[in-house]
């Protein structure tokens, strides 16, 4: 068997499925670029799920209902409504999140699920921040999922056009101070009315050109200005919109800052909505973007360290086709860097979970398994703790007690699981030639059936992809 | 029965002994604790200790302006210039009996307002983004001589942050909910990373520190459950606990998040004030839990950056520049405020929106580990802080 369908399975899947390797073995770039091809595909999982605006509607009533309770008893909010809210959350944040280790444990298509996941960590939304986990897995159903194989412009506006992201980087509450509202707030000095900067300031930075990507403050004041009106439709918190359709994206005329502006060297004078997506549309072919989007792709499926020929290759590609992502891809799995090193990467705690449900091909019926698992491995599902999204390097990763809390799991798996494979056997067929003599040895000598599992998953071999 | 310490005593003969530059070992005061505390998201340090006392306080702070000392929610009162936040009760304590003090605008060189890059700037300790791959405390640690299995320093945390990372071997130490793998399976996990360096190094780490947690009684079940504000106590608690252990480390990092208040950041209750609470009840947990050793303790508490000067159009504050750090425990000279006031007044400010910074977070840095730590000032100057001649030291934070 060729090495390369280890990593094509390992390092741009999501991890084999005992039988994978050999159907990999036939053409490893092959399997991964067909992968890219067709209509979007969803697992029963997947499509069971609601859709954001119902979510919205829901848990916003149960918001109000809470605010209301508070206001009219001025005391404590009766427990009820608070205990209901929390219930409802977390009941959308597991069924989500089951949904989409699920379908990663299972899919044929892992090359375009780990994309899928890359993205949705680029574009990251943090369950730290209501009502975020009610709607963190429906974002990467809905606004990444559809969008990540053809151009970059259009992933980048479905994302902050979703109204996951608007909520989650504060664009609704954000007012043009020479908005219709604005004016008339200032005139009565409300003091509470203006802009807020995060979404504008998140694009710039981490979505699309990159911290150094040539951009100043000023620029971030301006494009929060553009994107002043991006909004939610419906009722807000405070009761001051109605209009539009309640939890859909919906642009609010009378917050929009009006005016022609300059962000990043160029004007832009169009009227409302357009503005910003013309911004969107320049901001994603930019040299900068092209540069920032190459070298994470690289960092993520060669090497921490990304060899410079690579991420300059892939930036010309997205460049010389206007962000198409199917090109970039496709550069890069026919490129040689990525076939050189056996193991390039540190798993991350979730990466580690997937592979090791595909070797079982089981995921525990348990719901709270598998946060329970990634939250104790310090990755919690949907939760990276800010829109920087969770970092790719194994320095960032390689804490001694991270590693630990890693062993502990493995021998947790295997007391649960481990009885359901021959531990040696699953070694052969997750891992293939890639299989070192130590582990195959120590793994063959383990004194039981757990210990061999523990070994196993363990070992510096599955720990890498 | 082979316990994990004979194992540990196995992996570690022979492994790094000492490969360190001719630094004077014995210099190192080897009683000094010192707890690095790093709040991440941008702590608003006109909220941390407000300058009530500034012309321009309340005309800038609008509604979120802490009322004045002996007000009813006022802030607790530092000298005629600055208050205490009022949830930060136990610091103010210490504060009264000379324990702890505030340094005010200050700010790491870094000038932009990236969350990320403002905290790889606080950490590298270097003038600017990148210049640095690992950080000033690990390179700060070489004087003071620890090795494989007896690191002087442990991150609270279960992976190491910036800070913490380099080639000075350190270990970490996070809650677990999850049973031990039995000593058979562990010692042959170690026979089996034996030939690959990063697996063997931080399972050894590992194995010290649960030695320590196991030493200590039952901490090792420790939960990682309950409000922040339980977290935060219990993580501080655990923390005294490595620091009061008889071969332990040292020096920790603890990390605390959510201080990025852009939104309904509140006043003297709220969103920032129960933060507050939370740090104030840890930090006191970390006193009662140090003990006598609290006397020869310096907590050092530090934000990437502060947050602007005007409260923005969502009730809170926007990323900034310079902000306050908080110096206590029972080694610090302290009760007083050290500042360079700049003002608040429209021409003060740092690009029109920002406290300005005049003084360096390196200076403070400086300072601690001289002072404190006995590291002597060259190799702080050659190694720890290079390039940073401008930023001196502040002088006189520690109790000789």
């Amino acid at each position: 068997m060729n090495i390369k369908a280890v990593i094509a399975a390992n390092r741009f899947g999501l991890g084999a499925r005992t039988g994978e390797l050999d159907v990999v073995d036939h053409d490893p770039q092959r399997w991964l670029l067909d992968q890219l091809q067709g209509p979007s595909r969803l697992s029963a999982d997947l499509r069971r799920l609601p859709d954001t605006a119902s979510v919205l509607v829901e848990v916003g009533e149960l918001r109000r209902e809470r605010r209301d309770q508070r206001q009219s008893s001025d005391d404590e909010p009766a427990p009820d409504i608070v205990k209901k809210y929390g219930r409802t959350v977390r009941e959308h944040y597991i069924e989500q999140t089951q949904a989409r280790y699920r379908n990663a444990a299972s899919t044929d298509f892992p090359f375009h699920e780990r994309l899928v996941h890359f993205w949705a960590n680029h574009f990251a939304i943090s369950a730290d921040k209501q009502p975020i986990p009610a709607i963190a897995g429906l974002f990467e159903n809905e606004a990444i999922r559809p969008n990540i194989t053809g151009r970059f412009a259009d992933l980048l506006i479905a994302v902050e056009q979703h109204p996951a992201m608007i909520v989650y980087l504060d664009n609704q509450r954000s007012i043009g101070p020479g908005s219709t509202l604005g004016r008339r707030a200032n005139r009565r000095r409300d003091r509470n009315v203006g802009l807020n900067e995060n979404l504008a300031r998140e694009i710039l930075e981490l979505h699309t050109l990159g911290v150094a990507g040539g951009y100043t403050q000023e620029d971030v004041t301006t494009f929060a200005k553009v994107i002043t009106g991006w909004s939610i439709g419906g009722a807000n918190d405070n009761g001051r919109f109605a209009d539009g359709e309640p939890g859909e994206f919906e642009f609010r005329e009378i917050i929009h800052e009006p005016g022609t502006h300059e962000v990043v060297g160029r004007r832009y004078s169009q009227a409302g909505v357009k503005q910003g997506e013309a911004v969107l549309h320049d901001l994603a072919t930019h040299p900068s973007t092209a540069r920032f989007i190459a070298a994470k792709l690289a960092r993520h499926f060669v090497a921490d360290d990304p060899p410079a020929r690579l991420v300059d290759e892939l930036a010309g590609t997205f460049l010389e086709t206007g962000g198409d992502l199917g090109a970039v891809y496709a550069a890069l799995v026919t490129a040689d860097e990525p076939w050189v090193n056996t193991y390039a990467k540190y798993k991350t705690p979730h990466d580690l979970v997937i592979s090791t449900f595909r070797a079982f091909d089981h995921v525990p019926d348990d719901r709270r398994f598998v946060v329970g698992a990634l939250d104790l491995m310090g990755q919690t599902p949907y939760r990276p703790g800010s829109p920087e999204g969770w970092p790719d390097t194994a320095e960032q990763w390689g804490g001694a007690d991270a590693l630990y809390k890693r062993v502990e799991w493995c021998n947790t798996v295997a007391r649960v699981v481990g009885s359901r494979a021959n531990p040696v056997e699953l070694g052969a067929a997750v891992l293939g030639p890639a299989l070192q003599s130590s582990t195959r040895k120590a793994v063959s000598r383990a004194e039981s059936t757990v210990q061999g599992m523990t070994l196993l998953l363990a070992s510096p071999d599955f720990q890498r992809r | 029965m082979v316990t994990r310490r004979d194992i540990l005593r196995t992996a570690g003969a022979g492994a790094l002994v000492s490969a360190l530059p001719g630094v004077a070992f014995a210099r190192a005061n080897t009683d000094a604790r010192l707890v690095l505390v790093v709040l991440r998201g941008a702590a608003d340090g006109l909220a941390v200790a407000a300058p009530y006392g500034d012309g321009n306080y309340r005309r800038v702070r609008g509604e979120l302006a802490l009322p004045s000392p002996g007000q009813e929610d006022g802030v607790l009162k530092l000298d005629g210039m600055f208050g205490l936040h009022p949830s930060l009760a136990a610091v103010y304590d210490e504060y009264q009996n000379d324990r702890a003090l505030i340094v005010h605008a200050i700010a790491s060189p870094y000038r932009d307002r990236s969350h990320f890059d403002g905290q790889d700037v606080l950490e590298n300790g270097a003038a600017a983004v990148g210049l640095l791959r690992d950080g000033w405390l690990n390179r700060a640690l070489a004087p003071l001589g620890g090795a494989l299995g007896n690191e002087a320093a442990i991150a609270m945390a279960q992976n190491t942050p910036l800070v913490l990372r380099g080639d000075n071997s350190v270990t970490s130490w996070a809650p677990s909910q999850l049973p031990d793998a039995d000593d058979s399976t562990i010692q042959r996990l170690q026979d089996l990373y034996a030939d690959d360096e990063f697996f063997a190094t931080r399972l050894a780490q590992a194995l010290k520190s649960q030695e320590i947690a196991a030493d200590q009684g039952g901490m090792d079940r420790m939960r990682n459950r309950g409000n922040d504000a339980e977290q935060a106590r219990t993580m501080m608690q655990a923390t005294a606990r490595f620091l009061t252990a008889d071969d332990g480390p040292r020096i920790a990092v603890v990390e605390a998040g959510g201080w990025d208040t852009h939104a309904n950041q509140g006043g003297a209750a709220g969103a920032l004030a129960n933060r507050l609470a939370g740090l104030d009840g840890g930090l006191a947990a970390l006193r009662d839990g140090l003990g006598p050793a609290w006397s020869s303790t310096v907590v050092v508490v530090v934000t990437e950056f502060g947050r602007t000067v005007h409260v923005n159009g969502t009730r809170g504050t926007d990323h900034g520049t310079a902000t306050a750090a908080i110096l206590l425990g029972g080694a610090v000279n302290g009760g007083r405020v050290v500042a360079d006031w700049p003002g608040l007044g429209k021409a003060d400010l740092y690009a029109g929106r920002d406290l300005m910074p005049t003084t360096d977070t390196r200076s403070l840095f400086k300072s601690v580990l001289a002072e404190h730590l006995d590291i002597p000032d060259s190799f702080i100057d050659s190694t720890v802080f290079p390039d940073s001649a401008a930023a001196r030291p502040i002088r006189d934070l520690i109790r000789i």
